[in-house]
């Protein structure tokens, strides 16, 4: 008898072990101790300009946190090749936030409290984002999200900022294309009902669209924990719409893009927002024919972003999504303010973000307006032989 | 017409929930304890579905591929079932001596707690929590009507192998009385660990087929299927096997319909109330036998 109650103690100490382990290694880099800096200003005698990135890098969401992680790392590497910002190189502290509102809130309070960052990268999914532009704008922390496209999101403080388009723009890009280029007058709407970014976006669709003379004949929405989508295929089958515009992330949509094919609905009836980019490439064999707004599109032949398509796939292997994109014009704004800051403190370099303008980036020019927003391009997509297809563009109104 | 669609989605959604609730009744009915770590070994299942699948070979003979995947996933998830129960379970009864009391009671059902939150993150530590797409193998049309025969099929299996076989006969004797049932020379230990296995192998060929025709694969899938097999197992009343089939078709076709209306986020909502109200009306479940509670 103790001879197995040993064996079972020996047991759990090992995963014990294995636990701990893998947490060191996964978060040590960011405990090393920092300056003698107070609350949010950094030490005086900094070597090197220490941010912090929130992403969700494992959960629900972990391609939407990698993909970013993999723009952020690209363009830290080239800066610092080039000798970095003022002298001094910047180093990104990357945390996972598990996909989880509540963790992003913990991680970025972490960022800034333990780490002192002098400014913030963080999250794609809007939900998360706003909890943790709060408490970057309460500890007055300059916090730029790269792809967050929920209104909302800025709205927090003076502090929070972004580098890609607003919902309501493309919202209405969205119900435009569908209505006035598709010429689709009878639309759908599939949204998730307790995600921020998907109602905005459903809301935003449902006016303009009956806006342009369009009908909207029928509505369904989910929760997020949803999997199975056959009866809300079939109830919106059952209403013959000529598009379905589905909001939704794209652990979503595959499924959806699955099960409307079981029922016969076919995969170019969708329209769809940026939060379809992150869909693994077996995914993407339901989708064909689909089309979706978004940030950016690999196959735009000009030369900026060729260029940095072939640089991103010598490091990566793969070609870069839009949320790649982003996060790497996210980074290089952030470098560029932090060029022209003032002074060397969060403050001075929020007021350096904020006088943002023609930022040259991957994703077009980036100019920052009053409300903390970027004025940027929509580029449509199509898939095609499991690839994002370049349709067309809207200027950014 | 659409009331029958969501209808027929409901009876094949709720097929696969009763796979899992099976386990939890099964053990329920021997053991008195209520087995969280069940939605891991749900969980578990598909992941080694996914990774035998692809690991036969999935581009040389996908059905092969499928089928030897599916049936080596339950077997691996039987013996994880049988593990957890020998290194959890089994020394909580041994110390207790058989004798009845408080204890015998709460310690496994912490510990099956602790073994629930084990196992899921031991999930995160060894396969990460990214979303895994389960490799397409039945034609996505047919999908729902296939998981739905295999379901039933499985289940008339089982009720021959409870009420039909020695085996059987002898997992009903320990739910009944477990000393008696040694007394008459029953290896209770082994119909316990058989019990854990008959049940795990269920719940990962529910797993399985789960992602064949809906989900993907990662750490946390057991927990929204794992409650609402945990319901559909208690508003059956839980010990029952028709009680769990009942209760777990009852639940997908609640669900479904719920998604005709404008609410489809109150689905939660109308499955507790529905269980609030069942248990009000009936303790022991719809199906549940009362007084049979041994002390």
């Amino acid at each position: 008898m103790i001879g197995r109650r040993r064996w079972i103690s020996a047991l759990v100490g090992a995963f014990a072990t294995m636990t701990a382990l893998g947490c060191s290694s996964g978060g040590g880099s960011g405990a090393a101790a920092s300056g003698t800096g107070t609350g949010a200003a950094p030490a005086v005698e900094m070597k090197e300009w220490k941010v912090g990135a929130y992403l969700s890098l494992s959960g629900g969401d972990a391609e939407f946190g990698i993909q970013t992680r993999e723009g952020i790392e690209l363009f830290v590497e080239e800066l610092n090749a080039k000798g970095g910002v003022k002298g001094k190189p910047m180093k990104v502290l990357f945390e996972d936030d598990k996909s989880n509102p509540q963790e992003a809130n913990n991680k970025v309070l972490q960022l800034i409290d333990r780490d002192k960052v002098i400014a913030i990268l963080g999250e794609v999914a809007s939900s998360r984002s706003k909890p943790g532009g709060i408490v970057a704008n309460k500890k007055k922390v300059p916090m730029i999200t790269p792809s967050s496209t929920n209104a909302d999101v800025t709205k927090v403080g003076p502090f929070v900022f972004r580098v890609c388009f607003v919902d309501d723009f493309q919202g209405q890009a969205g119900a435009q294309f569908a209505v006035t280029k598709l010429g689709k007058k009878k639309a759908a709407i599939l949204y998730a009902s307790d995600d921020l970014y998907s109602s905005g976006l459903a809301k935003e669709f449902r006016e303009e669209a009956k806006k342009l003379g369009a009908e909207v004949v029928i509505e369904k929405s989910f929760l997020q924990t949803e999997t199975n989508f056959t009866t809300y295929v079939n109830e919106i089958k059952d209403s013959k719409p000529d598009v379905i515009y589905a909001p939704v992330y794209y652990r979503h949509m595959a499924p959806i893009a699955k099960q409307a094919k079981a029922a016969g609905v076919s995969a170019d009836m969708f329209v769809g927002g940026d939060g379809w980019d992150g869909m693994a490439p077996e995914d993407r064999v339901n989708m064909e024919g689909a089309y979706q707004t978004t940030h950016y599109a690999s196959d735009d032949p000009s030369e900026r972003v060729q260029d940095f398509v072939k640089r991103y796939k010598a490091k990566f292997s793969r070609e870069p999504s839009a949320l790649a994109a982003n996060g790497y014009d996210a980074a290089g704004v952030l470098a560029d303010a932090i060029k022209r800051a003032k002074a060397d403190t969060p403050e001075g370099i929020r007021d350096a973000i904020a006088e943002t303008k023609d930022y040259p980036g991957v994703t077009g020019n980036t100019t920052i307006d009053p409300d903390r927003n970027a004025k940027k391009q929509i580029v449509i997509v199509q898939f095609k032989d499991g690839n994002h297809k370049f349709h067309s563009t809207v200027a950014p109104k | 017409m659409k009331i029958l669609n969501a209808i027929i989605a409901g009876v094949a959604q709720g097929s696969m929930i009763a796979l899992v609730s099976l386990g939890y009744t099964m053990v329920y009915g021997i053991l008195k304890l209520i087995n969280f770590a069940h939605s891991e070994v749900f969980m578990m299942g598909a992941f080694f579905g996914l990774f035998l699948t692809v690991g036969f070979g999935l581009d040389t003979s996908p059905m092969f591929a499928g089928v030897a995947g599916t049936l080596a996933a339950m077997v691996l998830a039987g013996l994880l079932g049988a593990l957890v129960e020998k290194v959890a379970y089994a020394p909580l009864r041994a110390r207790s001596g058989g004798r009845s009391n408080t204890n015998t009671r709460i310690t496994p059902l912490v510990t099956a707690l602790g073994m629930s939150v084990l196992l899921q993150n031991l999930a995160q530590l060894l396969f990460t929590a990214r979303y895994r797409s389960y490799p397409q193998l039945l034609p996505i049309e047919n999908a729902r009507t296939i998981v739905f025969v295999v379901a039933v099929v499985v289940m008339i299996a089982l009720q021959f192998l409870v009420y039909g076989t020695w085996f059987g006969k002898a997992m009903r004797a320990v739910s009944v009385n477990v000393e008696a049932a040694r007394l008459m020379g029953i290896r209770t230990g082994r119909v316990i660990s058989m019990t854990f296995v008959t049940g795990s192998m269920l719940a990962a060929l529910g797993g399985i087929l789960y992602c064949l025709s809906q989900s993907q694969v990662y750490p946390t899938m057991g927990v929204v299927i794992g409650t609402r097999s945990f319901v559909a197992a208690v508003i059956g009343g839980i010990g029952s096997i028709p009680g769990a089939v009942l209760g777990g078709v009852l639940i997908g076709v609640i669900g479904e319909l719920t998604k005709l209306t404008p609410y489809s986020g109150l689905q939660d909502v109308i499955i507790f109330t529905v269980l609030i109200v069942v248990l009000l009306v009936r303790p022991s479940g719809l199906l549940g036998k009362a007084g049979i509670e041994k002390v």
